[in-house]
């Protein structure tokens, strides 16, 4: 099986897998003041340093969540309390179900936030903007410094989930000018089941999401998720693939398009790893199980929804019409070979000239 | 005297337990080789996941008797005790049924029960704190009193974190849903230590925690009944996992450990519990035999196997434990040891703050050995003795106090 579905969770990486074990083995609560205890806290206090340095945030404005999910709800009910919440057009479902009556930023054909829009939605009582750093079915990147900086002329406040371009591109939470951001272990290839919520100092002593014993500075309760945690640290110090994977990708792309794909927010800049690409006319469940059937895991659109392969409302949002039933993403892993690039290509060769002659039949 | 062997006595299996090398080499291969996304179900790493997930939740069903579409997943009992006692409240907010406006726990649930359930006050609820016996059970009589105003949910734990107790939990739920009321109770302490059975029990929900059970940090469930089916509004929405009650992304590796976790408690229960209670009358033997004084909180006979509370005459819990350096022992819940407040656990208990401070917990597990037990009552004794001498005579006649 050749993985290239790595926005729906990468592979551990050695080093986090390293990291858990060593603190799979301390054993303690880090929350107890004894020498388990004790040591339990250090790992985690280092994680949070850890992260703080990799993405620009002060450790103690770092909350530890069980994933993006959880970080970006927390960011949205606390921070949207009395204020108008504005959500891009194709943010995760996590945000836009944590946002229902929300304001939508209309997107370009390429998948960009329109920043004229937000400039417009932003005029009246102060607003919440929700943005991602990078989309998950597209990997398009939206003009996060720009949208900064429009949100601080108009008192707006900023959550930019930044779950899928953590690890994959430069984040400085610091610098973005963002006053929330969530991500999450298992897109930057650390263990499941841990997340953070980075917060700006003037918005850093948040009610909590999950009340508790306390823990995060009363931000957060629950025992965090320790071994897991160290190795979400452990995973984000790693450096990015990016440089190899760009390449790969656009070689894949190449060969896609000469098979008669067609490239959704091409014209936009994207994540490294990740290519939409579309056949018109074949479903892309069908093309997902033929790729399946020949070895290679690659998706229709976000994981979550278990099972129904709903119409993509990221793609439908950027105006494709028809391309929109018809994409599928391929989203390369930190470890991807480069014979996996060419067997993905022979693979979607052979299956777009067999459908679409099916299809012409 | 014992001698202390080369790493600390872990003795505070309440605030969190090792995780059992069997459940740690069981999700490892999911970390790595299969570490497909659980909800990827196009392709075949994705289903696998699915798949492993799924046997998982049979196993946290069969281990308190439940289906297992009745299990949610949750990042652990916090979370779970906060989506059973909020989840309530606000869907009975939404659909209007305001009628019952009263929620009733008692003074001595975990921290994170207390405060969910106080919040709820915001929302127009009535939140009701029951007090508990000097033994630290519930008076049955103040729940029946208690249940007489239109109630809406009844939140009682199984098994305490601090002193042990086990609440009549079968009495207490049969009460409340006497009352057209919901009941919950956290068993994060007690699932995997006492037979639990939610049919028998009558509970509605119930909250387990992966870590207190020799399971993994970061996961945990809340059981959910369907027949009568419970409604509940989620805390948080996004993807829709887990039937829509909780999003996110399910730790696959955790919620597999967990399984597995709750597959061995099952099976070595009676075993560890009998060894467990074994090793607890050991320790309290010894440390009495020392310290005639010694006085235990929490009733002596329903208390869960592996804890011990114990009031020390003269000397300071914070003394002792910083004179045993190699035994990890606590004051208390784990999630406020930081704290210098007494537990307000033992103040309900009716123990005065002086008293409070000079209570240990002592947690024992299945990994607990008996001579780890001789080599730490002998420290507790010996440290015990030395700083007991070293008191002025005047604090000695404060004794009882």
């Amino acid at each position: 099986m050749i993985y290239l579905d790595a926005n729906a969770t990468e592979p551990l990486r050695p080093d986090a897998r390293a990291a858990m074990l060593e603190a799979a083995d301390l054993g303690g609560n880090p929350a107890s003041v004894h020498a388990a205890g004790r040591a339990a806290r250090r790992v985690l206090e280092d994680a949070r340093e850890a992260l703080g340095r990799r993405f620009g945030a002060r450790p103690s404005d770092i909350v530890f969540t069980s994933g993006a999910t959880e970080a970006a709800c927390h960011a949205i009910a606390t921070l949207g309390r009395n204020r108008r919440i504005i959500v891009g057009a194709t943010e995760h479902d996590a945000v836009r179900a944590a946002a229902p009556g929300a304001a939508i930023l209309p997107v370009d054909r390429a998948g960009r936030a329109d920043l004229d829009a937000l400039a417009r939605l932003l005029v009246g009582p102060p607003a919440l903007v929700c943005l991602m750093a990078a989309n998950n079915e597209t990997g398009v990147l939206h003009d996060i410094a720009a949208a900064s900086l429009l949100c601080h002329e108009n008192g707006a406040l900023l959550f930019v989930d930044a779950a899928q371009a953590a690890g994959r591109i430069a984040i400085d939470f610091a610098e973005s000018g963002a006053h929330a951001m969530a991500l999450s272990s298992h897109k930057l290839g650390g263990p499941p089941g841990a997340g953070a919520l980075l917060l700006a100092s003037q918005c850093a002593t948040v009610a909590p999401l999950i009340a508790g014993g306390g823990q995060e500075r009363g931000r957060r309760g629950g025992t965090p998720a320790l071994p897991a945690i160290a190795g979400f640290a452990a995973a984000a110090e790693r450096p990015s693939p990016a440089a190899r994977l760009a390449g790969w990708r656009d070689r894949a792309e190449r060969q896609a398009v000469a098979a008669g794909a067609v490239v959704i927010g091409a014209e936009a800049t994207r994540l490294p790893n990740t290519t939409c690409i579309a056949l018109l006319g074949i479903p892309a469940e069908i093309q997902v199980i033929a790729l399946d059937l020949a070895g290679i895991a690659v998706s229709a659109g976000a994981a979550c929804s278990s099972g129904k392969v709903a119409r993509s409302h990221v793609l439908d949002a950027m105006g494709l019409g028809p391309a929109a039933d018809a994409a599928i993403r391929v989203s390369l892993p930190w470890n991807a070979q480069e014979s996996d690039i060419a067997a993905f290509a022979d693979a979607y060769g052979a299956m777009a000239s067999r459908l679409r002659a099916r299809r012409a039949a | 005297m014992h001698s202390l062997p080369n790493r600390p006595i872990y003795l505070d299996n309440q605030a969190t337990t090792p995780c059992d090398p069997r459940v740690l080499a069981a999700m490892l291969p999911w970390f790595t080789e299969h570490f497909g996304n659980p909800h990827s179900a196009e392709h075949v790493m994705g289903r696998q996941a699915e798949d492993a997930v799924e046997a998982a939740r049979e196993e946290v069903g069969a281990l308190i008797g439940a289906e297992s579409r009745e299990i949610v997943f949750t990042s652990g009992a916090t979370e779970s005790n906060n989506i059973a006692i909020k989840g309530a409240a606000r869907f009975a907010r939404s659909a209007g049924t305001l009628s019952r406006r009263r929620v009733i726990t008692i003074a001595t649930e975990h921290k994170c029960a207390l405060e969910a359930v106080r919040s709820l006050a915001e929302d127009g609820f009535e939140p009701v704190e029951l007090p508990v016996s000097r033994s630290g059970l519930l008076d049955l009589d103040l729940i029946g009193a208690a249940l007489r105003e239109p109630t809406l949910l009844v939140s009682v734990m199984t098994g305490n974190n601090e002193i042990g107790v086990i609440q009549d939990i079968a009495a207490i739920a049969t009460a409340a849903r006497a009352a057209g009321a919901l009941f919950h109770t956290d068993a994060a302490q007690a699932v995997g230590k006492i037979p639990i059975d939610v049919q028998a029990l009558g509970v509605d929900l119930l909250s387990i925690s992966g870590h207190k059970l020799y399971g993994p940090k970061g996961v945990g469930a809340l059981y959910v009944r369907r027949r009568p089916r419970v409604r509940l509004t989620p805390l948080f929405s996004g993807g829709g996992q887990e039937r829509g009650l909780r999003s996110g992304t399910l730790p696959a590796p955790l919620v597999i450990g967990f399984g597995v976790a709750c597959r061995l408690a099952g099976a070595e229960m009676a075993g560890d519990a009998a060894c467990i209670g074994g090793l607890r009358d050991l320790m309290l033997a010894r440390l009495r035999a020392a310290i005639p004084d010694l006085v235990l909180n929490g009733d002596p006979d329903v208390r869960l196997a592996g804890n011990l509370n114990l009031t020390f005459p003269h000397v300071l819990a914070a003394e002792l434990m910083a004179a045993v350096p190699d035994v990890c022992l606590s004051t208390g819940s784990a999630c406020s040891s930081a704290e210098i407040e007494p537990s307000y656990v033992l103040r309900a208990l009716g123990l005065t703050p002086a008293e409070a401070a000079r209570t240990l917990r002592i947690g024992i597990g299945r990994f607990t050995s008996r001579a780890d037990i001789e080599a730490a009552a002998d420290a507790i004794a010996v440290a015990y003795a030395s700083l007991a001498a070293s008191r002025p005579i005047p604090a000695r006649s404060a004794v009882g106090a």
